[in-house]
């Protein structure tokens, strides 16, 4: 009865059971398809954009220039605020990972127990809204805020500190809060996995803690501390909501010109190529990067 | 040696007290102010007082906003975790042909700055369908393109963990594919599941930058509180709401944890971020 529906299922089976992989591959096709359709997509839909030119609202010239990234790259406005969001990035990263570093140490060395503990402990913080912990620098380096205030009543200062806040010391402080909580995981990852016995065998050897350390540690915990630092880099160059609350007109960065080239301004081509422009100048940076940090460790081991 | 050791663990421990420390109090500045009865966020205190959580609880407005990122956060926490079950049964099950590849492809959004996601996205729902579809749906949909990773990451090592002979004891036993799914496969992965549901559910729920700029004029809760930092006299109502959705994410992300653990077959894994 049903034979004439089966019979071209049937293949279908008989045909996937000989390709497994084909199989996997249409098991994986709805995540794979969404992802292409929400972001594939979409990211060259705004590279066609950048060659265009806005007339007006919601109409384009659509010939194809390359204006929009020629004014990305010279105009001084954009250029101050590419090193801009790149210097808070560069320091935001650096700051954050030489401050986990102890403490993922600690954790893979010392915690004998509750090693578990230690882990949900220091990264609970990262599941919880990004705007509050954002927001909660704007309560503590606020004008009335928490350290003005509170120094004030102690009487240590006069007059509230104006330079806590609105300039790109703030925005600094503030990602590294807020980032903390990303570093320490795979710099922990990378030290569980050295094999003690490495480590006996250096000291065996004659090597002082000390050398120990840079010796055999640090190479080995790299590929940690490099994932720490490109999860770090890549999302705080781009950062919108940490600039915005902290940062005042002096630390605004890439995201809010984007933002403004997008909405107030609405200029979209330029937004899209300011976009475009900086995620290729992040993605050649962070690739030197681990080329450079690779090269560097592969010659000292 | 073993004095170097101690001095060296208590260095550290001291340090990692510290640490914590720095990691918490900025944010407990938050449920603190809240309780304060003035209308000035500054020291010193000026008494204990509930009036801005009654404020809070009174404000219409913010009940819609909750509404909206409680449908925007479980929808997306469905959809993310359904298509986080198929992509982590296929990487777990298949050695795929340029695998790593393709799992990079969907891991990608991890990365890529949100604002370049927001706007791409704005682009081409503006440019196909209109200004008409911005709203809850555009915020679901970015929403689910940065939780599918997590759920990835979640789901692939509950399936990797899993004891696979398990599966071919139930096909050898006469089970069909189908059965062995629901009755083996299925509640081995569910605590898995539940993480996942969990952790998805939050990261929506306090996402800002999608539902900021895929928004229409109906707000979810975080850009509804965006909305009223600038005025200065709501601050200590926005306090109290902060507080409580703090206390609130915290409670479900351990819940999310205590799942992901729940007979864990691989005990030690703590890489909840990078897998």
């Amino acid at each position: 009865m049903n034979s004439a529906t089966s019979k071209p299922l049937d293949l279908l089976r008989i045909f996937l059971s000989r390709h497994p992989s084909l199989r996997g591959y249409l098991l994986l096709s709805p995540t794979l398809g969404l992802v292409a359709a929400l972001m594939c997509i979409p990211i060259l839909a705004m590279g066609v954009l950048s060659f265009w030119q806005q007339t007006g609202h919601m109409s384009f010239d659509m010939s194809g220039t390359l204006q929009n990234y020629i004014e990305a790259l010279t105009r001084d406005m954009y250029r101050v605020l590419f090193l801009r969001s790149l210097g808070i990035s560069g320091l935001t990263t650096l700051a954050t990972v030489v401050m986990a570093f102890p403490l993922a140490y600690f954790i893979a060395f010392y915690v004998k127990r509750h090693k578990m503990v230690w882990i949900i402990l220091v990264t609970l913080p990262f599941w919880t809204s990004y705007l509050l912990r954002v927001f909660a620098w704007k309560v503590i380096l606020g004008y009335n805020g928490a350290v003005n205030s509170g120094l004030m009543s102690l009487g240590v200062i006069d007059e509230p500190l104006t330079f806590l806040m609105y300039n790109p010391t703030a925005v600094v402080i503030t990602l590294t809060h807020a980032w903390a909580t990303v570093a320490i995981l795979p710099i922990y990852v990378s030290l569980e996995k050295i094999d003690r016995s490495v480590l006996e065998a250096a000291t065996d050897l004659g090597d002082n803690p000390f050398m120990r350390f840079v010796r055999v540690v640090l190479p080995l915990a790299l590929p940690g501390i490099l994932a720490a630092s490109v999860l770090i880099f890549i999302p705080t160059v781009g950062d919108y909501v940490t600039p915005s609350l902290v940062g005042g007109s002096d630390g605004y960065m890439i995201a809010n010109v984007i933002q403004f080239q997008f909405f107030r301004g609405s200029n979209w081509p330029s937004g899209a190529a300011i976009s475009l422009t900086s995620m290729t100048i992040v993605a050649a940076l962070v690739a030197v990067f681990i080329w450079s940090a690779r090269h560097l460790s592969g010659r000292n081991s | 040696m073993n004095r170097n050791m101690n001095l060296a663990a208590r260095i550290l421990g001291t340090y990692a007290v510290i640490y914590v420390a720095y990691l918490y109090l900025p944010v407990l500045f938050l449920p603190l102010f809240s309780f304060n009865d003035s209308i000035y966020i500054s020291f010193p205190l000026r008494g204990w007082t509930l009036k801005w959580y009654q404020t809070m609880l009174a404000n219409e407005a913010l009940h819609r906003a909750l509404a909206n990122s409680l449908k925007v956060g479980i929808t997306t926490a469905l959809i993310s975790t359904i298509l986080g079950i198929l992509g982590a049964r296929a990487v777990a099950q298949y050695r795929l042909p340029g695998q790593k590849q393709v799992v990079g492809v969907i891991m990608l959004p991890l990365v890529v700055p949100e604002i370049i996601l927001a706007m791409a996205l704005l682009i081409i729902i503006l440019q196909t369908v209109g200004s008409r579809a911005l709203g809850l749906m555009s915020i679901t949909a970015g929403h689910i393109l940065l939780c599918v990773p997590f759920a990835m990451v979640v789901l692939i090592s509950r399936f990797e963990g899993f004891d696979r002979f398990l599966e071919e004891a139930s096909h050898d036993l006469g089970e069909n594919a189908w059965w062995t799914f629901w009755r083996v496969t299925f509640p081995n992965v569910l605590p898995g599941i539940v993480a996942s549901l969990l952790l998805t559910f939050t990261i929506s729920f306090d996402e800002f930058i999608m539902a900021f700029f895929l928004g229409s004029t109906d707000p979810t809760l975080p850009v509804f509180m965006w909305n009223q930092l600038r005025f200065p006299k709501l601050l200590p109502g926005v306090l109290a709401l902060g507080a409580c959705i703090l206390i609130a994410s915290v409670f479900i992300v351990l819940l999310a944890e205590w799942f992901r653990r729940r007979n864990a077959f691989d005990g030690q894994t703590g890489d909840m971020i990078i897998g």
